[in-house]
């Protein structure tokens, strides 16, 4: 019985079904009061619980998203059921954490992870495109190293215990989000709650929960990932992967135009800016990152869940980058409306420039300086 | 019985080194092409790969790892 449910997850059936689900979930999320053209955003969720955490100070962006916490679980759950489940790590750990750093950098100038350029393309958003153009680039930038010798070394096997630690730092979130903790200054915090803005913008946290664990467990099954997609198109002329994502974008656009939530445009959109190059180069910094991490953001977690212990310190270099970007003054805007009513697009500062140049720069380094030698 | 003529040791890399690595050993054309890797998903991956290219794909389980034996 669980052969024939592996044999299912790995067909090309199965990841499609699997995209369908993602995209269908995503924007029912939304319609639940999750905010607009972001369903399930790795990086935007992962930027919230920073905020929650008060990591950051951006009050309009704090609240411990569920559907982060499912995902683990969700993944975790899988791997115990199908054997799965293998605590490993020591492939170069902090070099993985600085990957996501950066990931996390370029996917906030975005406004987003390659998941949300999904949905937010599906929503009409055609910035979204120019995101996934940019993740693509950065894919091929990744390519070109991996084809050069790149890789960050041998993972190994750790006591089972040990991968229990990054679903054990969910499975406390988990308490977080539910207990409510108040015992800070002036009666707030620890853990704080958005009032206004996206992070107050959330489905009930059942419902989150529940959709985090469903995707979670069929992505863990079906190793669905929206950067190893491209990737292997473009590698191997592999089209398993894309064909899922594909699903996602097809069945979000159609849920979206169901709803009634499909608007497109291009620079009065929910959450998202419409500066080109920045919107380009925060992809490409992103897809560069994931690819020489080896996955997307939403792919680290599901690793995290079965007990891969570098996709758990990718994802704590990513929480980490987010709170680094808002309190740094890195992370994108939205576009702002004036009083006549014409739109002002969002610039970048100058440490956004810097930031975002100095993680192509720190990219690169890394992947020329861990390589094997090519025959 | 056929000789091994090429090993390779998949085992704790990330994607897509798996893939990438059993490519080039079939690119290179010497078969049976023996990989060891120690997950599900490179098993998966290469088992895929390999038969989208219409080979023959052995697998075998060993203690922690998986063998994969890939021939024309």
């Amino acid at each position: 019985m669980k052969e024939k449910i592996t044999d299912f997850f790995s067909s090309r059936l199965g990841i499609i079904i699997t995209g369908a689900v993602i995209g269908i979930l995503g924007p029912t999320l939304q319609k639940f009061g999750n905010p607009k053209n972001m369903g399930v955003c790795v990086a935007c969720f992962e930027r919230d619980i920073a905020g929650a955490l008060g990591l950051h100070r951006a009050a309009v962006v704090q609240y411990i998203r569920p559907e982060i916490i499912g995902f683990v679980l969700g993944s975790l759950i899988a791997a115990l059921l199908f054997n799965e489940f293998k605590a490993r790590g020591g492939s170069a750990p902090v070099v993985r954490f600085i990957l996501g750093f950066f990931a996390m950098t370029g996917a906030l100038v975005f406004l987003g992870c390659p998941w949300r350029a999904w949905f937010r393309f599906a929503g009409g958003d055609m910035n979204g495109l120019v995101g996934l153009i940019g993740l693509a680039i950065g894919i091929l930038i990744g390519i070109a190293f991996l084809k050069n010798g790149y890789n960050l070394g041998r993972s190994h096997s750790c006591k089972k215990a040990a991968g229990w630690a990054f679903p054990g730092i969910m499975i406390a979130l988990l308490c977080l989000a539910i207990l409510q903790p108040r015992f800070g200054a002036d009666g707030t915090g620890p853990i704080f709650n958005s009032e206004s803005g996206p992070g107050s913008m959330h489905a009930p946290l059942i419902i989150s929960l529940c959709a985090g664990l469903i995707i979670g467990f069929i992505c863990q099954r079906t190793r669905f990932c929206t950067v190893g997609a491209i990737r292997d198109v473009a590698m191997f002329k592999d089209t398993h992967l894309i064909s899922g994502v594909l699903a996602l974008g097809v069945f979000a656009f159609l849920t979206n135009l169901v709803y009634g939530q499909f608007k497109f445009g291009y620079d009065n959109m929910p959450i998202a800016h419409s500066n080109l190059v920045w919107n380009l180069l925060g992809m490409i910094l992103s897809g560069l990152a994931y690819t020489l991490a080896g996955g997307c953001a939403g792919r680290q977690l599901f690793l995290g869940g079965e007990g891969d212990m570098d996709a758990g310190i990718f994802v704590l270099g990513m929480i980490t980058g987010a709170a680094f970007s808002h309190n740094f003054g890195l992370a994108g805007a939205a576009n702002s409306v004036l009083e006549d009513g014409t739109i002002k697009v969002w610039q970048p500062n100058t440490q956004t420039m810097i930031a975002v140049c100095l993680g192509l720069v720190v990219c690169v380094i890394i992947g020329l300086t861990n390589r094997d030698k090519v025959d | 019985m056929a000789q091994t003529a090429k090993e390779i040791d998949a085992r704790g890399l990330s994607c897509p080194q798996p893939v990438f690595l059993t490519l080039k050993a079939i690119d290179e054309g010497k078969f049976p092409i023996r990989v060891t890797v120690d997950n599900a998903t490179a098993k998966a991956n290469i088992r895929r790969m390999a038969q989208g290219k219409k080979l023959n794909v052995a697998i075998e389980d060993k203690d922690e790892d998986i063998i994969l034996t890939i021939s024309k």
